[in-house]
């Protein structure tokens, strides 16, 4: 297959998509490194060299309380699509016995991923409103007797959501580790006397690790660059670092999110290079 | 435990009621809310329902104060359109290129991980300022387009390396032999064999583009797509009509699934005849 011909043939086939990340994707993130040491009035930005944005940044205690909370946003949703995935995944791959009950299974997981995130963050409104459903019910059964306040437009409601829309990304990479998993392994355990649990601990999840890795590369970045979960779900109560960006992009202050933006791919890329440590990606295709 | 025609374990069946619960999370509010978009004209944002009647879709269609429903939903239509058309044909040739190792082919493959786990404000940001420095009129059809090509491109192309990594080539080198040129062995042979994973692809692309905002965002120019005109009437719209909006789009997504899938099980029962 390796005809010297095959890869010019390689060299055309990839220029479109090169071309498009080059000037969609590259020349972008180079125009927002620039433009953070650029200065900027009420009206314009203004080419320069200076650190002031970044200073301004750093020096900030808002900035370190708002990479906190997004962190603890991060942490608490990477802990929930985690536990939820892991386990939805585990029973998609070892206690559902025919390939069609798996495949409708996997289906009804991921269908609601093919709609729109808005729709899905609006969904919770009437639920958890202080007249919404639950407080109702809670109400009903005489469990509570005043509506509880927390429910909507709080940090409850923003990982939640998170959860909500997330949990997926951690169910397809890991259920698709397991199904790898050969399953004369999970016999020689069981053959040998290891229970249920052992064979859980010992065999599945470190061959999960691939897939645990990748599920939670996604949910991590994702919900360290939200900002419309938040702002939606805390009511405008809360802030996180991609809440912050776009505040300053609607101040127009654009060198200020751009400095901003920068800090936040640091941090993202060297998340991602932590976790990367334990996956090769092209392997797991 | 696995594949044994005994008595399930006790494990299934508390991890069956795990997933039930799992599905009714995944579910129940976008349930809720289907229902409230039916409320009554005198009708709130939550239960009770006040009567029954289509008033907040018959709402939406009239323009008023709610925005341009319209022609938002008709723009993230074109624009979602374009970007199936375009995701389909530039994956299928770059996951063609990866079959063999050519330079910088690792670099290129980085960029598409990267495209992925870059939070969508910064593209959004990026080419805003890019289109501003140089004083481009930012446009959905231009500055958008590209925006969502960054989004919808990563999950082509690992469709395609899933696909091709499965991919027997002893079909592709039968051809070859037969005398079949590079062209007629992809459009007679490779085409059909991965025609429904493009199909996964096409859908796959058309409903990120149709639900994308954070990307959109700076680089949708003066008009808005459908998320932008929903996200400004989460500020500012206080009757159902919204959530007869959730409906209506989320019905639209169904559609497309359905739509989708119909046409992989055509291709499959045509495979099968013929």
């Amino acid at each position: 297959m390796s005809a010297p011909n095959s890869k010019r043939g390689s060299y055309f086939l990839i220029t479109p998509m090169a071309l498009i990340f080059a000037i969609f994707l590259v020349v972008p993130l180079l125009t927002i490194v620039v433009v953070s040491f650029w200065d900027y009035d009420e009206y314009r930005i203004l080419p320069d060299f200076i650190f002031e944005n970044y200073s301004y940044l750093l020096g900030s205690s808002v900035t370190w309380q708002i990479y906190l909370n997004t962190f603890k946003y991060a942490a608490l949703t990477w802990a929930f699509t985690l536990g939820i995935g892991f386990t939805v995944a585990y029973f998609l791959a070892f206690y559902v016995r025919s390939l069609t009950w798996q495949i409708i299974l996997f289906m009804v997981c991921t269908i609601p991923f093919w709609t729109s995130n808005i729709i899905r963050m609006i969904s919770w409104i009437p639920f958890l409103g202080r007249n919404g459903l639950l407080n109702q019910a809670l109400m009903g059964t005489g469990i509570i007797h005043e509506p509880l306040e927390f429910l909507l437009f709080s940090d409850f409601a923003v990982v939640l959501a998170d959860v909500h829309l997330y949990t997926l990304f951690m169910v397809v990479p890991i259920f698709n580790s397991m199904m790898r998993i050969d399953r004369s392994l999970i016999e020689a355990a069981r053959d040998n006397g290891a229970s249920g649990w052992a064979t859980l601990r010992h065999i599945i999840v470190p061959l999960s690790k691939p897939g645990i890795a990748i599920g939670s590369i996604f949910v991590i970045t994702v919900v360290m660059g939200d900002f419309i979960t938040v702002r939606l779900m805390s009511g405008g109560q809360s802030a996180s670092v991609g809440l912050q960006i776009s505040n300053e992009i609607g101040m127009l202050q654009y060198p200020a999110a751009a400095a901003s933006a920068v800090v936040l791919l640091i941090t993202v890329l060297l998340i991602v290079t932590a976790l990367l440590r334990l996956v090769d990606i092209r392997k797991e295709l | 435990m696995v594949r044994t025609r005994e008595k399930r374990p006790t494990a299934f069946y508390i991890l069956a009621a795990f997933f039930a619960l799992f599905v009714l999370f995944l579910y129940g509010p976008m349930l809720t809310i289907f229902i409230l978009s039916f409320q009554g004209e005198n009708g709130g944002l939550t239960f009770p329902m006040n009567g029954f009647s289509f008033h907040w879709f018959v709402n939406l269609f009239q323009q008023q104060a709610v925005g341009d429903f319209g022609g938002s939903f008709l723009r993230s239509l074109k624009l979602g359109a374009i970007v199936m058309v375009v995701t389909v044909v530039v994956s299928f040739m770059a996951g063609l290129a990866f079959r063999w190792r050519f330079r910088g082919d690792t670099f290129v493959f980085y960029l598409a991980i990267a495209s992925l786990i870059v939070p969508s404000i910064l593209i959004s940001l990026g080419i805003g300022l890019l289109f501003n420095i140089f004083q481009i009129q930012p446009h959905w059809y231009s500055s958008g387009l590209g925006a969502h090509l960054t989004w919808t491109f990563p999950f082509g192309l690992l469709i395609m390396f899933a696909v091709f990594n499965r991919f027997d080539p002893s079909f592709e080198e039968a051809a070859r032999d037969l005398g079949a040129s590079n062209w007629q062995t992809i459009r007679h042979v490779v085409l059909p064999m991965v025609a429904p994973s493009l199909i996964g692809v096409a859908m796959f692309s058309f409903t990120l583009s149709y639900d994308e905002f954070a990307r959109t965002l700076m680089t949708a120019g003066s008009l808005n797509t459908l998320p932008l005109e929903i996200y400004g009437m989460t500020t500012n719209v206080t009757t159902p009509v919204l959530y007869a909006l959730g409906t209506l789009t989320t019905v639209f997504s169904f559609v497309i699934i359905g739509l989708a899938f119909g046409a992989v099980l055509l291709l499959r029962r045509r495979k099968t005849i013929g």
